[in-house]
């Protein structure tokens, strides 16, 4: 059996009379230490899929297992990194990592490993420099580095990035790239990221999971990614390998599942 | 190609070290004497003119009240009649017979009890009734209708409460302040953003938990500006509360002048009575902007 199964889920929200169905049949597995991105147009429910394995909404048809034990509640094994980083802002960056450092480890740590470890996950992430800044002094690349050490410190079973770098620059989104996938090299987590950026999908990921457009998305394909790790931005830009993986995206979003304005 | 670079750098370094050297001795003492100059240009600009406006009201009142008949005295007939009161708030001449400054304080401290109250049961309840949707539309309305009610109105069923003045005196503080601080709370805790909340969950914080460390900092801005209020008010119904209880306060000593025919003390008690709400309401306001100084959104 997969590390995290999700089996036949489906998703209608319903509000007084109406209701809405955003995904239909969803079926994949995932399995322990892969990195997989779910791609797909606006409005197709990626984030609602997201949010039904982080449990912080309720799946209205099938079920979500992960290693073993039904997932029906948010909790830090499924930690989230949020599209807008979602630090607290009256906390200093040290004290948002130790918000969550502190709840999770409180029992099983002393103070003293829970600091070096708030600081093992601060320097994973290249901000120890910052500890005592508050999330208002810094940039936003610099916020959503402090959102992953935060999620990485729980050590969760699974990370689950709902696009992490979509809110930034080009520049700063590539090196923010890199050093996930050198966490991901490191630590060996599984990851799960939402993302609508192509090359970002194909750099990233072992697999990439392309969404349907809504109502009632679901998965129309994936695809795997057999590049060798670690993978270098620059050797991969004329690598053949790349190339089709990336072709085959395009494909399927902007030819067989074009974005229809309306939905 | 090494020889430009050679005799490039020692032509440039023998000029530019005297020249920076010259220019940071003589600037220093110049930056300093103009910013001795813009902060007295800036309080020039924030004290003189309300000193001015001060001037110009007093002589329009000495003028106006100093002829023989006038219904109020003038300015010079206080300084002269209530000199006592005036130039030394905290004397003791007997128990009923003490400094302004002295009465004040025994106000403040109704206030403090009052006021202290009203905030951790106006957070609470706040917190409650932003929180949980069934609260909100089983309390807002009865707090709607009742924050419309006078402080003084609420005197007379305190009194029978208690059968007390002391207490009675600080239940109307507590009931006046209450309703701007649960109803600012309670819009605070409904704005909290969603993504807070989504972090708590993810981390299974409890209610306990949730509470002081995500409720009370992310709504602080909106809980001082109801403290803030609050505290005003308390100001205005212990006055009035004191004017019927009796006792030493601030309150009582107004009526107690009016019914001697004093009014020149009634006329600094007010004087009193303003600056101390004044600076009542800034410290809140200073507390505020020391709690919330990190709340600010980015």
């Amino acid at each position: 059996m997969s590390y995290l199964q999700i089996s036949r889920v489906g998703k209608t929200f319903a509000r007084g009379a109406s209701s809405t169905e955003v995904l239909r049949n969803i079926d994949l597995e995932i399995e322990q230490g892969e990195f997989v991105s779910i791609i797909g147009h606006s409005g197709c429910g990626k984030s609602t899929l997201l949010n039904l394995i982080a449990g912080l909404t309720e799946v209205t048809t099938g079920g979500i297992i992960l290693e073993n034990a039904e997932v029906n509640a948010p909790g830090p094994d499924r930690a989230v990194v949020f599209q807008n980083h979602s630090l607290l802002p009256w906390l200093t960056v040290y004290e948002n990592v130790n918000l969550a450092v502190a709840k999770v480890f409180g029992r099983t740590k002393t103070p003293a490993q829970r600091h070096s470890w708030i600081m093992d996950n601060l320097n994973l992430v290249q901000m120890a420099h910052a500890r005592d800044k508050r999330p208002t002094e810094i940039s936003g690349g610099m916020k959503q580095r402090v959102g992953i050490a935060r999620a990485l410190a729980m050590e969760p079973k699974i990370l689950l990035l709902d696009e992490p770098f979509g809110a930034l620059d080009a520049l700063t989104r590539a090196h923010l790239q890199d050093q996930m996938m050198d966490i991901h090299q490191r630590l060996g987590n599984t990851m799960i990221m939402i993302t609508h950026d192509v090359d970002e999908a194909v750099l990233l990921s072992d697999r990439i999971v392309m969404m349907t457009n809504g109502p009632a998305a679901t998965i129309g394909e994936v695809l795997a990614v057999p590049l060798n790790r670690p993978r270098r931005r620059l050797e991969l830009a004329t690598d053949r390998t790349y190339l089709r993986c990336r072709e085959a995206v395009l494909k399927f979003l902007y030819e067989r599942h074009r974005f229809v304005e309306a939905a | 190609m090494t020889l430009p670079a050679t005799t490039d750098t020692p032509i440039a370094a023998i000029p530019l070290k005297p020249r920076t050297t010259a220019t940071v001795t003589a600037l220093r003492p110049a930056s300093r004497r103009i910013a001795f100059a813009a902060i007295a240009a800036n309080l020039a600009r924030t004290i003189l003119p309300p000193l001015v406006v001060l001037a110009v009201l007093l002589a329009v009142w000495q003028v106006v009240f100093s002829q023989p008949g006038s219904s109020l005295p003038p300015p010079s007939q206080v300084w002269t009649e209530s000199y006592d009161l005036i130039v030394d708030p905290f004397f003791v001449y007997g128990s009923q017979d003490i400094g302004l400054g002295l009465r004040v304080f025994t106000s403040l401290q109704r206030v403090a009890v009052g006021f202290g109250l009203a905030a951790l049961v106006g957070v609470a309840l706040g917190a409650l009734v932003g929180q949980s949707i069934w609260m909100m539309r089983g309390l807002d309305p009865l707090f709607q209708i009742l924050r419309t009610v006078p402080p003084l109105a609420w005197l007379p069923i305190s009194l029978a409460a208690f059968m007390d003045s002391g207490p009675s005196a600080i239940f109307v503080i507590f009931i006046t302040a209450i309703w701007p601080v649960i109803i600012n709370t309670a819009v605070g805790v409904r704005n909290i953003p969603e993504d807070y909340r989504n972090v708590a969950r993810v981390l299974r914080l409890n209610q306990l938990e949730f509470f002081t460390r995500i409720m009370v900092p992310a709504a602080a801005p909106y809980i001082f500006s109801g403290l803030r209020i609050g505290v005003g008010l308390s100001w205005l119904a212990i006055v009035a509360a004191e004017m019927l209880t009796g006792g030493v306060g601030i309150g009582f000593f107004i009526w107690d002048a009016w019914n001697s025919s004093r009014l020149t003390d009634i006329i600094v008690a007010l004087v009193y009575i303003g600056v101390v709400g004044f600076v009542l309401d800034r410290l809140v306001a200073l507390l505020g902007t020391i709690v919330t100084r990190g709340t600010a959104r980015n």
